[in-house]
């Protein structure tokens, strides 16, 4: 473990001003929020009723924007600043109501006003200004053209043709090579806690460390990154400083400490258009401070919210420019500000205070929206009146996705956040090189195959024995299947070392890793698209008889099934032993393979939007699924196959290994308000029990929608009435009038549970 | 799953509330992940009148249909009614059943325990008419209530007297379709005698079993304003062991089975009653000082 000294220029018994009446303890002497929160902290085991509505100022504020949404929707983007690449200090100070707002500061100088990027790869950028109508100036496209090379343009100086081609097939897909990887959660709260200038010592004393060390390729390497910490801290107190605050020292009251750390955050996301540029977990933090204002008198309640619905404001308004290709695999504009609320400590308090409700009531507040992405980590040992107060929530707003505290506690301690929909990683000591995901039902095919695309016909993988004669057997899939897994998790994990060497190198993470530890735990976040589609492939190959289809070149491109066999997402071991075989099988496989910085190997099963891209990409399955059709989303069972009830498909995925899926495994549930009771009192009750039944049976991951097929139905028809109407999923969500045609109709042929 | 069409399964049990928008009930349901057995005839018949073996038609695991928390509801075969407005037409006749042992449906039970426990759900045993096969179901009632889950039956009372004290001292709710109060609607409706029905309510109430009532309204059928006040007089003199009524307004996501199995299907032309109409039947039932929903 390593400890980052808070150099002391004070004597042993004096505590600056600022942290007067907190216990103080190590967190005093180092960097250590979570002893800070764990010493601070008042757990709160109440109901909701001590929630204050909006005051007329942050309604004012949330209608002038929302009065801008409509434009943005409409054209895709409101206004974009094509002239100015961003960095923490590039932009003038923007406000959406100067001198109004309670919590200042925005990406640009302008709200919704979208920044240029182009670290990550100059085509992007290009392109996304194209899309939009935009221009970027000449000596810009000259800087990222000629002087100035992009992460974009390291990887395709490295990628090997195996790669290239894994790549272009869409067996290997979504890989951040040309835009932020993002999923790095910078710990924001040391910003409000220590001040800059603290950390910025630190962060020195660090680096003389690495000074005594021989300048070996490593040590070089770690010196020349704290270099880049240090510098961005600095530009950190500039960008705060054109604000009128200065942020070198700890913040001495509630609105500062909220002001501090939204600064912190709003540096990363002026300098990084990461993929999902998530928050961490603030709201346990932050209700120390606006519990020692309100015991000491200087805070209403009703102050105390809006602030936090003012902070939210400015979460919910983050923007990157992005292209449309890029849309259509992350559909609805996400950019994953996910905060992660409640849970159980270590030593069994629930980490759940009066601003973990405060958070999930800004969605009555402010209305339903995607983001900030709110994250329950759910425990059966959290307190009734906060269970209850989250089901009521997801019941009026489809906004809250929940995630087990028992698994993610057990693996990570007790101060970890999730990164994007459902990557967990401890806050400021751990990250992750983000490795979107393959798919393995194109790989199934290719086994088929004899390595070759069941579209393209183009020999992609290495050359294999075709499946021979008319039936296909078991036996025979499987062994070829683990081959073809073999050759894919080698690729996989060669195109992910290009790709995270060169973000670390073009594309760094200044503050966001600034406000790391020096040592960090590195996680190498593979992922699986299509579990379910394989799983149902292999059970039809066992159970029932599936003869192949050949076209005249002898390539497999259709399958007829005959008879009956056990579908994945009914409890029924038959289907989901197979499911966990395959988790369990491709980890191994990855697990075989090493990583740039030794990074430890994960996996997801996730796919965000994805699922329809894929499905498009991929042939005919021998599950039956038709060429070009749909995957599930993440984890799901395939649509219509889960017959047994919404608690049954749950248990199904409950059985996949989260040793073996460390990144996560997501599950999207509907269910209309009359499969959970009769009243709203009955049906958080029984929401609660459901998600208390599903933690408990080793579930990792559920989003909740609660929600009627014809108010879907009528949105896609009449999306001006449904402008703030929010849907899960895959692991966050979406304004549902901000999906393609193509998404909304998938969305609707997921299996809703009209009893669960 | 099946690869052709979807087999006959359910879409919408018998007694599935319709509210707020919601008719359908997933689809497909089956046996899934249960070891169905084959057996000799006489073994079979045996196990059978031993109730170690019967006829199911599938489960599901559902939340606040089927009695309170999430449940395991287990469709069994066959009916002695004719319901004319039957949703699961493919209930009615136990040969179309799968011949699942007790132990098996027990074993699957045991591992819901923990389901049951966390929703303050339980087990219910619907159909067709679960008191068709009353030795399979006295063996998976007491199974359970051994298991210290708590039991419900979804029954027409037609059977009522199948029954014994015994087996409903480990029942702790029953579901009770009361399909007509006056007994020429509930022959036409049904086939049958009312009588059976009203008897197993009072003894039912006598015994001090909880109820949830249910009452499906069909417009042309079961709406006559005498027929509803005799269903409601009639529960509400079943006094305090009622705890809920449920009026559900009739709809034809049934119909299509109906085709399927080539049966005649009377009631092609009704229409769903409207929200008013079925709020003013549950009216009736709260002027009585019901519960209804």
């Amino acid at each position: 473990m390593s400890i980052t000294a808070v150099p002391s220029d004070r004597s042993d018994t004096a505590v600056p001003a600022a942290w007067t009446g907190f216990v103080t303890g190590p967190w005093t002497d180092h960097v250590d929020v979570r002893d800070f929160i764990q010493r601070n902290y008042t757990p709160y085991t109440g109901d909701s009723s001590f929630l204050a509505g909006p005051t007329a100022r942050t309604t004012g504020i949330w209608d002038k924007l929302s009065a801008m949404f409509p434009a943005e929707r409409e054209k895709g983007v409101y206004d974009i600043d094509a002239t100015t690449p961003s960095t923490i200090t590039a932009h003038a100070p923007g406000y959406i109501d100067e001198g109004n707002e309670v919590i200042v500061g925005l990406q640009t100088d302008a709200p919704l006003k979208r920044a240029i990027m182009p670290n990550g790869g100059w085509r992007m950028v290009q392109t996304s200004l194209e899309t939009y109508g935009y221009e970027a100036p000449q000596e810009i496209i000259d800087i990222f053209t000629k002087y100035r090379k992009t992460h974009n343009d390291g990887v395709f100086d490295v990628y090997p043709p195996n790669v290239r081609a894994a790549r272009s097939s869409h067996i290997i897909t979504g890989l951040p090579d040309a835009y932020g990887r993002g999923r790095i959660i910078g710990d924001y709260r040391r910003v409000a806690l220590y001040g800059v200038d603290q950390l910025i010592t630190a962060k020195k004393l660090e680096k003389a460390a690495l000074d005594m060390e021989r300048s070996v390729e490593d040590v070089i390497r770690d010196r020349e990154e704290l270099a880049e910490q240090i510098r961005a801290l600095g530009e950190l107190k500039a960008m705060a400083k054109s604000y009128g605050y200065d942020i070198s020292e700890p913040a001495t009251n509630a609105r500062e400490a909220v002001q501090w750390l939204y600064f912190a955050y709003l540096a990363a996301v002026k300098e990084q258009n990461g993929a999902a540029m998530s928050l961490g977990r603030t709201s346990t933090f932050l209700d120390v401070f606006l519990q020692r204002d309100l015991e000491a008198g200087v805070l209403t309640e009703e102050q105390a919210q809006e602030i936090i619905d003012d902070f939210v404001i400015k979460l919910r308004i983050v923007r990157f420019l992005r292209t449309p290709e890029y849309d259509n695999l992350f559909s609805g504009d996400p950019t994953w500000v996910t905060e992660s609320i409640g849970g159980i400590g270590e030593d069994g308090r629930p980490l759940v205070t009066k601003t973990s409700f405060r958070y999930l009531h800004t969605l009555y507040n402010l209305g339903p929206a995607p983001e900030p992405n709110m994250t329950v980590f759910w425990s059966e040992r959290l307190p009734e009146g906060f269970k209850k107060y989250c089901a009521q929530v997801s019941i009026d707003t489809s906004a809250v996705q929940y995630e087990s505290d028992e698994l993610i506690r057990a693996s990570w301690g007790d101060d970890a956040a999730i990164a994007c929909c459902v990557s967990p990683m401890r806050v400021g000591k751990q990250m992750q090189f983000f490795g979107a995901r393959v798919n393995l039902a194109k790989a199934l095919l290719y086994s088929i195959n004899g390595g070759r695309d069941e579209i393209s016909g183009k020999q992609v993988a290495p050359v294999t024995a075709p499946v021979e004669g008319e039936v296909l057997d078991y036996d025979d899939v499987m062994a070829k299947f683990d081959k073809t897994m073999d050759w894919l998790a080698e690729t996989y994990v060669d195109a992910l070392n290009c790709v995270h060497y060169m973000h670390d190198k073009y594309a760094y993470e200044r503050i966001e890793m600034a406000l790391h530890d020096r040592t960090i735990l590195r996680t190498m976040a593979c992922g699986i698209a299509g579990l379910s589609v394989v799983a149902d492939a292999l059970s039809a190959i066992k159970h029932a008889k599936v003869t192949a289809l050949r076209t005249a070149d002898g390539l497999i491109t259709e399958y007829s099934i005959d008879g009956d066999f056990p579908t994945y997402g009914n409890d029924d071991d038959r289907a989901d032993d197979i499911a966990v075989w395959i988790v369990r099988r491709f980890m191994e496989k990855i697990r075989a393979v090493p990583t740039y910085r030794n990074a430890l190997h994960t996996q997801s099963v996730l796919t965000i939007t994805s699922n329809v891209v894929y499905g498009k990409a991929t042939g005919s399955t021998p599950d039956g699924r038709k060429a070009g059709e749909p995957f599930a989303p993440g984890a799901n069972p395939m649509n219509g196959r889960d017959t047994h009830g919404m608690l049954a498909s749950a248990l199904s995925v409950g059985k996949l290994p989260y040793s073996e899926a460390q990144d996560g495994i997501s599950l999207t549930s509907s269910i209309v308000p009359s499969g959970l009771g009769r009243e709203k009192d009955e049906q958080v009750t029984n929401l609660v029990g459901l998600l208390d039944a599903y933690i408990l049976s080793s579930g990792y991951h559920m989003n909740v929608n609660v929600l009627n097929r014809e108010t879907l139905l009528d949105a896609m028809e009449h999306p001006e009435n449904y402008p703030q109407l929010t849907i899960r999923v895959s692991g966050y969500a979406v304004n549902f009038v901000r999906l393609t045609r193509e998404q909304q109709l998938d969305v609707l042929s997921r299996t809703f549970h009209g009893a669960v | 799953m099946t690869t052709t069409v979807q087999d006959g399964a359910p879409v919408v049990p018998l007694g599935v509330p319709l509210v707020g928008g919601s008719h359908t009930r997933t689809q497909g349901h089956g046996t899934a992940g249960l070891e169905t057995t084959e057996a000799e005839r006489s073994d079979r018949l045996a196990a059978v009148r031993e109730g170690r073996l019967g006829s199911v038609h599938s489960w599901e695991l559902v939340t606040a249909v089927d009695g309170p928390g999430t449940r395991l509801t287990i469709f069994l075969s066959g009916c002695p009614l004719r319901c004319l407005y039957c949703h699961n037409p493919d209930t009615m006749e136990m040969r179309r059943g799968t011949d699942v042992a007790a132990d098996e449906l027990l074993a699957r039970i045991a591992r819901y325990r923990g389901v049951f426990k966390a929703t303050g759900g339980g087990v219910t045993i619907s159909g067709g008419e679960p008191l068709m096969q009353p030795a399979f179901v006295r063996r998976l009632v007491r199974g359970a209530a051994a298991m210290d889950v708590p039991v419900a039956i979804d029954t027409s009372g037609f059977f009522g007297a199948h029954a014994t004290d015994e087996m409903l001292d480990d029942v702790s709710l029953v579901l009770l379709d009361v399909k007509s109060g006056d007994p020429e609607t509930y022959k036409r409706v049904t086939g049958r005698e009312l009588q059976p029905t009203l008897d197993f309510g009072r003894r039912l109430s006598a015994r001090g079993t909880r109820m949830w009532i249910r009452f499906v309204l069909v417009p042309g059928l079961t709406d006559a304003p005498e027929n509803v006040a005799a269903v409601a007089d009639y529960v509400a003199s079943l006094g305090e062991a009622v705890e809920r009524v449920e009026v559900l307004p009739f709809h034809q996501m049934g119909r299509d089975k109906w085709a399927e199995l080539g049966m005649r299907y009377e009631l092609d032309d009704v229409e769903p009653p409207s929200r008013e109409d079925a709020e003013a039947v549950r009216d009736v039932f709260r002027a009585r000082g019901l519960t209804t929903f």
